[in-house]
C-alpha cells in the first residue's frame, strides 16, 4: 500500500497578514480555509475530512470543525510542532487513499505577534504530567539556545562557521524581497548577519525567524477530483515522518528526524535528492536548514555549511533553490510554526506560480520538510514529496 | 546566581532523587536488568522495559557535551548537555564561571543549586 499518486494538493492558501490584533485565532483559520477552498474550487460543503494541530483553539478538531460548520467523516488533530502540517498533509493523503475522506482540508493559524509571545527567548509553559518537564524547567531551555547547542556542536564536530550560517538567511532574503507581504524584504548579507546581535551562542538575530501572525491551508483530494478542477495537478508522491528524542541519554544533536523520515519518502516516492528542482526547508534557525539537507541526503553529514555558502539556495544562483517566498527567515512563521508555509511554497513552484523572479524552471519534483519542537530534545520530522503531473 | 530558577516537578517516579538532591548527593537510574544507566530517569527502564530500575549515587562528574550562553536576556546564564562520567547525557545548566572560556569536551562537576520553592537542581561547574 502506497499513497504515491492516491491524492492531489488541489487548493493552497496562504494568510496575506503578518499582523492580526483585530482577528481571533478561529477566524484566521476559517479565513484560511475558505481561501485555499476557493483557490482549489471546492466549497466548504465538499470538505469531508478535517486535519488541524495544536495551534487549532480548543482540544483537537471539533472547534474549528464547529465554528466553521463542517460535517466531516474522517478527522486528525496530531501535534508535532512545527512539523505538523507537513505531517498532516501526508496523513490527509493515507486517509484519502484509503477511502475515509473525498476532499481534506488542513488548517493553520495562529497570533503570537499580536499577543507579544516571546517566542524564542523564554521557556514556554509545559504540561507538568509531561515526564521530561521535571528534568528540564530549571535550566531554562527556550527554542533559540536550544537549536544554537545543537549548531554549536555542529560547528564542534563539522568545522561549519557562522559565516556558513549566514548563507542561508542571505538565500532568504534574496527571495523576500520579490514578496510583498514578506516582513523582512531587505536583502542582507553575510556581515549583516554575523554582525547582528548574539541571542543565544553561536545564533545571531539574523539566524532566527521571525514571529509572525497569520495561518495557512491545504486542500487535498482524490485524484477523480483533482482532475476535474481547473489547476494545475500537484500530486503527492513520497512522505516519510519520524520522532527523534534523546533516546535514554544517548543521542547525536548534529542529526534530526529529517534522517529517517527523508529516506522513507524517498524511497516512496522513487527517486533521489538529485531529482529534486525545488525545496522547501524548516527555517525556524538557519542551523535547522544545514542540518536537515544533510539529513535528507542533498549532501554528507557535515557538508551542509560548505553546501549553503555561496548562494547555492538562491533561486537562478545556486543548485537547490530553496524557500523561494523567503521562508521562515524573512517572509513569515504563523503561530510560529512553519511547515504549512513550506507546501504552500513548494505547490507554487510546482503550479509555476511562485513570483517571476524566483519561480525554477521546469519545476516538476519538488520537497517540503518540517521539523518541530526542539531540535535539542525531542521533536518530530515529516518530509512530503510533490509531483507536477 | 540571581537568576530565579524554576523548582524542579517532583513526581513519584523521582522522590528519590530529589530527596537525595536535598544532601547535595546526585543519584543516577540504574537498570539492574540490562545493566545500563538512562536519563532523564524514569521507572521503566527506556533501554529494556524492565522495571527493575534502582538509583545509584553517581560520580557526579562529566564532560561538556555541547552549550549554549543565552545571551539575550537580562541575566545571560548556560543551557548545556553534559555527558555523565557513566555514560548519560543529560540537559543542565553551567555554572560559577566564565562564560566565555566554556568550551566543548570541558571536564566539570556537578553542583546544586537554590531553586524558587523546591529541591536545588543539579547543575554543573568546570573543574
Amino acid at each position: 500500500m502506497t499513497i504515491k499518486g492516491k491524492a492531489y494538493i488541489a487548493g493552497a492558501f496562504e494568510h496575506p497578514t503578518r499582523l492580526a490584533p483585530d482577528k481571533t485565532v478561529a477566524q484566521l483559520h476559517a479565513e484560511v480555509a475558505l481561501g485555499a477552498l476557493a483557490d482549489a474550487g471546492l466549497r466548504r460543503e465538499d470538505v469531508d475530512g478535517y486535519f488541524c494541530s495544536g495551534d487549532a483553539p480548543g482540544p483537537g478538531p471539533a472547534s474549528m470543525a464547529e465554528y466553521m460548520n463542517l460535517k466531516l467523516r474522517h478527522v486528525d488533530s496530531t501535534e508535532v510542532g512545527g512539523a505538523s502540517y507537513t505531517l498532516l498533509a501526508a496523513h490527509a493523503a493515507e486517509a484519502i487513499a484509503l477511502g475515509k475522506c473525498d476532499v481534506a482540508l488542513v488548517t493553520l493559524a495562529g497570533r503570537p505577534r499580536s499577543e507579544g509571545m516571546a517566542t524564542g527567548t523564554a521557556p514556554r509553559p509545559r504540561d507538568p504530567h509531561q515526564p521530561e518537564a521535571g528534568w528540564e524547567a530549571p535550566y531554562a531551555i527556550t527554542t533559540a539556545n536550544g537549536y544554537a547547542m545543537c549548531a554549536m556542536r555542529h560547528m564542534h564536530e563539522y568545522g561549519t562557521t557562522s559565516a556558513q550560517l549566514a548563507w542561508v538567511k542571505v538565500a532568504a532574503s534574496h527571495h523576500a524581497q520579490h514578496n510583498p507581504h514578506a516582513m523582512l524584504p531587505e536583502v542582507v548579507t553575510v556581515e549583516d548577519v554575523v554582525n547582528s546581535p548574539t541571542i543565544a551562542d553561536p545564533l545571531h538575530r539574523l539566524d532566527c525567524c521571525v514571529i509572525s501572525d497569520g495561518g495557512g491551508a491545504l486542500v487535498i483530494v482524490r485524484p477523480e477530483i483533482a482532475k476535474k478542477l481547473n489547476r494545475p495537478l500537484v500530486k503527492i508522491i513520497g512522505t516519510g515522518e519520524a520522532v527523534k528524542h534523546l533516546t535514554g541519554g544517548s543521542f547525536d544533536l548534529t542529526t534530526s528526524g529529517a534522517v529517517r523520515a527523508g529516506p522513507i519518502a524517498f524511497a516512496e516516492a522513487g527517486i533521489t535528492p538529485a531529482d529534486i528542482k525545488y525545496a522547501s526547508i524548516y527555517d525556524s534557525f538557519t542551523i535547522t536548514v544545514i542540518i536537515q539537507l544533510e539529513d535528507l541526503g542533498f549532501c554528507a553529514k557535515g557538508a551542509g555549511g560548505k553546501f549553503v555558502a555561496d548562494g547555492n539556495l538562491i533561486a537562478g544562483v545556486g543548485k537547490l533553490p530553496f524557500n523561494t517566498d523567503g521562508g521562515g527567515l524573512c517572509n513569515n512563521h504563523p503561530a510560529n510554526r512553519g511547515s504549512m508555509t513550506k507546501v504552500i511554497e513548494a505547490v507554487r513552484q510546482l503550479r509555476g506560480e511562485a513570483h517571476p523572479a524566483v519561480q525554477v524552471k521546469n519545476c516538476d519534483l519538488a520537497l517540503a520538510q518540517g521539523t518541530g519542537f526542539q531540535l535539542a530534545t525531542r521533536h518530530g520530522s515529516a518530509t512530503l514529496i510533490m509531483e507536477r503531473e | 546566581m540571581t537568576r530565579k530558577i524554576t523548582s524542579p516537578v517532583v513526581t513519584v517516579e523521582t522522590q528519590t532523587f530529589w530527596n537525595a538532591a536535598r544532601e547535595n548527593r546526585f543519584m543516577i537510574p540504574v537498570c539492574t536488568a540490562c545493566g545500563k544507566p538512562h536519563w532523564y530517569p524514569r521507572a521503566i527502564c527506556p533501554f529494556c522495559a524492565s522495571e527493575k530500575v534502582e538509583w545509584r549515587e553517581a560520580s557526579g562528574r562529566g564532560t561538556i557535551y555541547t552549550f549554549s550562553v543565552m545571551r539575550r536576556v537580562k541575566e545571560p546564564y548556560v543551557i548545556a548537555h553534559v555527558t555523565l562520567a557513566e555514560g548519560p547525557t543529560m540537559l543542565t545548566n553551567l555554572v560559577d564561571c566564565d562564560f566565555d572560556r566554556l568550551r566543548i569536551g570541558q571536564p566539570v562537576a556537578v553542583v546544586f543549586k537554590e531553586t524558587e520553592n523546591g529541591p536545588p537542581a543539579p547543575m554543573f561547574r568546570p573543574v
